[in-house]
């Protein structure tokens, strides 16, 4: 810790970045807790599976107070008052799937403008619209674009660990498709998802929802390999994943093997010490989960968290950096998955399954001395969008996150003051923690998930970098 | 007793941490803290957190008085259920495959299903001894009854009770270290300086591929932040060994030297059994079954016979018994106390009519002149070695381990791949 941080983090440091404008960032609302305060549901035109998809979820919803003339009063000087909430409002949804015409983007505003200062700590918004390939027309597709930018300056302007997102449906999709999702965004799971589109899709044949999912713990008595287990992030996927039921296969580099055996006996899970670019890398994932589980149980998730960076200037960046960071970061993954998505292969990927990649803000906006890691980065995110197609015939989602500032060892090693601009310049003033992208990842793993596929999600706190 | 069959006992896989030189990384280190971390990192590969085991068998030469439950400490300390019961062997250097025979045998008989077994040693975290005349007035000074009494007790202590004893490892019936011993022995056969730095530079040179193909993957996991077996010296050659000065025995002719001896190391290894159906069952690796064992002796002290070489008691026995030759094996690990015993080990055999052995076919991955010999683990790490090696080579294939123990015994043991 340099000097500067010290001070910083005296009371007397607090009080002067306090009078700067310096707030205290808000405390953010995280893992399996709902909102505590009421749902409100505003329904627009034609909705209903917003209605659905909440009821299938046990939420209780109430009525939303939209600001127009009526609902309006009047204050001591005869100004309009906005309607107000009596209490504070846990979530508002809003149900926008039937928003055609410019002119129902007001009902957009009606039912916000009450909920922006009516919102409990770490309350959520969610508008749930049509994707634009699912309706006709020029001004239905443009409404859809439009509410992408009322969410993003949505998230931009709720305060108190308050987040925003749109879900965007594709034509056909269910309230069994939207549920997760809707699920994952008024949890504290999604703490540090803010201002993200997120597109929800028919779940493809072969991907059924199951019968009554124990929905806390959804993994159960499913194989989960992450890699790059030993620590920071990947330590706290394979810690989310053992919360909700999986049995874990932790993956780490050999020379990272006693905390990677710390991890693997904290959830109960298992380690297997591979260097993931070596060529039998696959093969030696499949092996292992045949040895540990039998044949009959194949990989339900892989998630490739493993990753390195080795910053340098364009100006100074040699071959050898350039090609680590490539293929820990990009090429394992890709020779990776061929081998496990080999059809029939023991120990390999279930024919219905999930992938998930770690894309970065840096692979999206580009960074400075991060030629090797952004492009290893906007690699993932390239080979999410190809895998969609190349598995369009096989019930596997294929995601990404992409995460911003967030807590670890390495973001850690950043000068403070740099770092304090990092964590600051995002919607909800801090840098995420590990368990936000590990709970992220978890979602677009639920088994009732299969909605979501081919997406790059931002766990970001909508940082300005790359928006 | 119940079970009229006997079962098989199988080698699932292993677990060690990378054995260090006396006084390196491991220093702060005791024995228990290093057999936890080996226990840890077995229980993380094979997914064992939680669970029960039949027994963990385990041992360590140089032993603190406070450790007369090690093995079951180590059990406590771990990630298994403490339902999981323990116990300490001893067997000089033939400690951890002792333990391996005993957990196998158990098994064969059908007492339990699974067991861990092997061995740890702190030759940095050894116990200080003090004098006899100190530690007798100690004792008197306790069982006094009176204050009188105890004052005379201490009384009788005399300055040279006071002098510290350095711990070393001498023969209690010879009073030669391990070194001398064999330095008799290695003149006695006519052990040459070259041929032994020729072994020793081999063994390094294994060693160093087998680290480097990463054939020690799954079966070491670091510790305090070493990640390899620090004695290893990958570059070594014969011609850098021979500038070496000679260490063990007098005069002109004596051979033995730093380079060709073992050091001495921390360290700690162990191995997972379990019987064939319960490891099928389990879905684990079938490395290797435990086919036979057989432990001799020697008349070291009379002079008629050499300290290190009773291995060359046991194979006759067990040789027979299987009705196997020295040719039959594919694989033949010779623990390297020194460089010089492996090679009188192999001449007494082929005097013994017991055949030669193929040195393309001996230490093949390196043994303990390059990865170090942590006297209690080295019986783990060449049964997990061993195992895996046969392993990938395809079953029925026939691995022989031959390891030299104090007190003039060595213990053998034959594992076949499944």
């Amino acid at each position: 810790m340099g000097a500067l941080e010290t001070i910083y983090r005296t009371p007397v440091g607090r009080g002067l970045a306090r009078r700067t404008g310096l707030a205290d960032p808000p405390v953010l609302r995280r893992g399996r807790v709902l909102p505590s305060g009421p749902v409100a549901l505003g329904e627009l035109a034609d909705g209903g599976v917003v209605r659905q998809a909440l009821a299938l979820l046990d939420v209780r919803v109430i009525d939303p107070i939209p600001d127009v003339p009526e609902n309006r009063t009047r204050d001591d000087k005869g100004r309009d008052l906005p309607p107000a909430y009596q209490d504070s409002l846990g979530a508002l949804v809003i149900d926008a799937t039937g928003v055609r015409e410019i002119t129902h983007l007001e009902g957009v505003r009606a039912l916000l403008r009450p909920a922006m200062k009516g919102l409990e700590r770490s309350g959520r918004i969610i508008i749930v619209g049509m994707a634009a390939s699912a309706v006709e027309g020029l001004e239905a597709r443009a409404v859809a674009q439009a509410l992408d930018g009322i969410n993003r300056t949505v998230g931009r302007e709720l305060r108190g660990g308050s987040t925003s997102n749109l879900l965007r449906l594709e034509a056909g999709t269910s309230a069994d498709d939207l549920a997760a999702s809707l699920w994952f965004l008024l949890q504290g799971r999604s703490a540090f998802v803010d201002g993200q589109t997120i597109t929800v899709a028919p779940r493809k044949p072969g991907d059924p929802v199951g019968g009554t999912p124990d929905r806390e713990h959804p993994f159960t008595g499913r194989v989960v390999v992450v890699t790059g287990a030993a620590r920071g992030i990947g330590a706290a996927i394979a810690r989310t994943f053992a919360r909700d039921g999986a049995t874990v296969v932790a993956v780490d580099v050999p020379a990272s093997g006693d905390a990677l055996a710390r991890v693997a006996n904290e959830i109960g899970g298992s380690a297997l010490q591979l260097d993931i670019t070596r060529p039998e890398a696959g093969a030696r994932i499949a092996g292992h989960v045949v040895t540990r589980h039998g044949a009959d149980t194949p990989i339900w998730a892989m998630v490739h968290n493993a990753g390195i960076t080795r910053d340098k200037l364009l100006a100074n960046l040699d071959e050898a950096r350039w090609a680590a960071v490539l293929d820990v970061n990009l090429a394992a993954e890709l020779r990776i998955n061929e081998v496990l998505l080999d059809p029939g292969l023991p120990g390999g990927l279930a024919d219905n399954s999930r992938i998930v990649g770690i894309a970065s803000t840096s692979g999206i906006a580009g960074n400075k001395g991060q030629a090797n890691y952004s492009a290893s980065k906007a690699g993932v995110m390239g080979l999410v969008w190809a895998m969609k197609e190349e598995l369009v015939g096989r019930p596997i989602t294929v995601n990404a996150v992409a995460p911003g500032f967030i807590e670890t060892e390495m973001t850690a090693a950043i000068p403070f003051a740099q770092r304090e601009v990092f964590r600051r310049t995002n919607s909800l003033s801090q840098g995420g923690q590990p368990v936000d992208v590990a709970e992220t990842i978890a979602w677009l793993c639920d088994p009732a998930n299969g909605g979501v596929n081919g997406q790059v999600v931002r766990v970001c706190g909508q940082n300005l970098v790359g928006a | 007793m119940a079970a009229a069959t006997v079962r098989t006992a199988v080698i699932v896989g292993g677990n060690r941490i990378p054995f260090a030189k006396v006084g390196g990384p491991y220093a702060p280190a005791s024995n228990q803290d290093m057999l936890t971390a080996a226990l840890d990192g077995l229980v993380a590969r094979f997914g064992l957190a939680g669970q029960q085991l039949g027994e963990v068998a385990g041992g360590a030469v140089l032993k603190h008085t406070r450790d007369f439950n090690l093995t079951r400490e180590a059990v406590l300390g771990s990630a298994l259920s403490p339902h999981t019961p323990a116990v300490d062997l001893q067997q000089a250097c033939g400690t951890g495959l002792e333990a391996v025979i005993y957990v196998a045998n158990k098994i064969a008989l059908g007492q339990i299903t699974t067991g861990v077994a092997g061995g740890v040693d702190s030759a940095s975290d050894a116990p200080i001894v003090v004098t006899e005349g100190l530690r007798r007035a100690l004792l008197r000074a306790n069982r006094a009854k009176r204050p009188l009494d105890r004052v005379k007790a201490l009384a009788s202590i005399r300055p040279r009770d006071l002098a510290p004893v350095p711990p070393a490892v001498v023969e209690a019936r010879t009073g030669l270290s391990m070194g001398e011993s064999q330095a008799i022995t290695t003149r006695k056969w006519g052990i040459t300086r070259e041929a032994q730095d020729e072994l020793a530079a081999a063994s390094h040179t294994n060693l160093a591929r087998a680290w480097s193909e990463g054939f020690f993957d799954d079966l070491v996991t670091p510790y305090l932040g070493v990640t390899r077996d620090t004695p290893l010296r990958p570059d070594t050659t014969a011609e850098k060994l021979a500038a070496l000065r000679t260490v063990f025995g007098r005069g002109d002719d004596a051979t033995m030297t730093a380079g060709n001896s073992t050091p001495l190391t921390d360290g700690a290894a162990l191995v997972l059994l379990a019987e064939e159906g319960e490891a099928r069952a389990r879905n684990w690796p079938v490395l290797a079954r435990l086919v036979d064992a057989e432990v001799g002796a020697s008349d070291y002290v009379t002079g008629a016979e050499d300290l290190l070489l009773a291995p060359t008691h046991a194979l006759p026995r067990l040789l027979a018994r299987q009705g196997l030759t020295l040719a039959d094996f594919d694989l033949v690990e010779v623990h390297e106390a020194f460089a010089s015993t492996v090679l009188a080990n192999l001449a007494a055999w082929e005097q013994a009519g017991l055949g030669v052995v193929d040195r393309t076919r001996l230490n093949v991955n390196g043994s303990s002149l390059a990865a170090g010999h942590p006297f209690a683990a080295t019986g783990g790490r060449i049964v997990a070695t061993l195992a895996k090696l046969l392993h990938d080579r395809g079953p029925g294939s026939k691995g022989l381990i031959s390891i030299c123990a104090a007190g003039g015994q060595g213990v053998t043991a034959i594992l076949e791949a499944m």
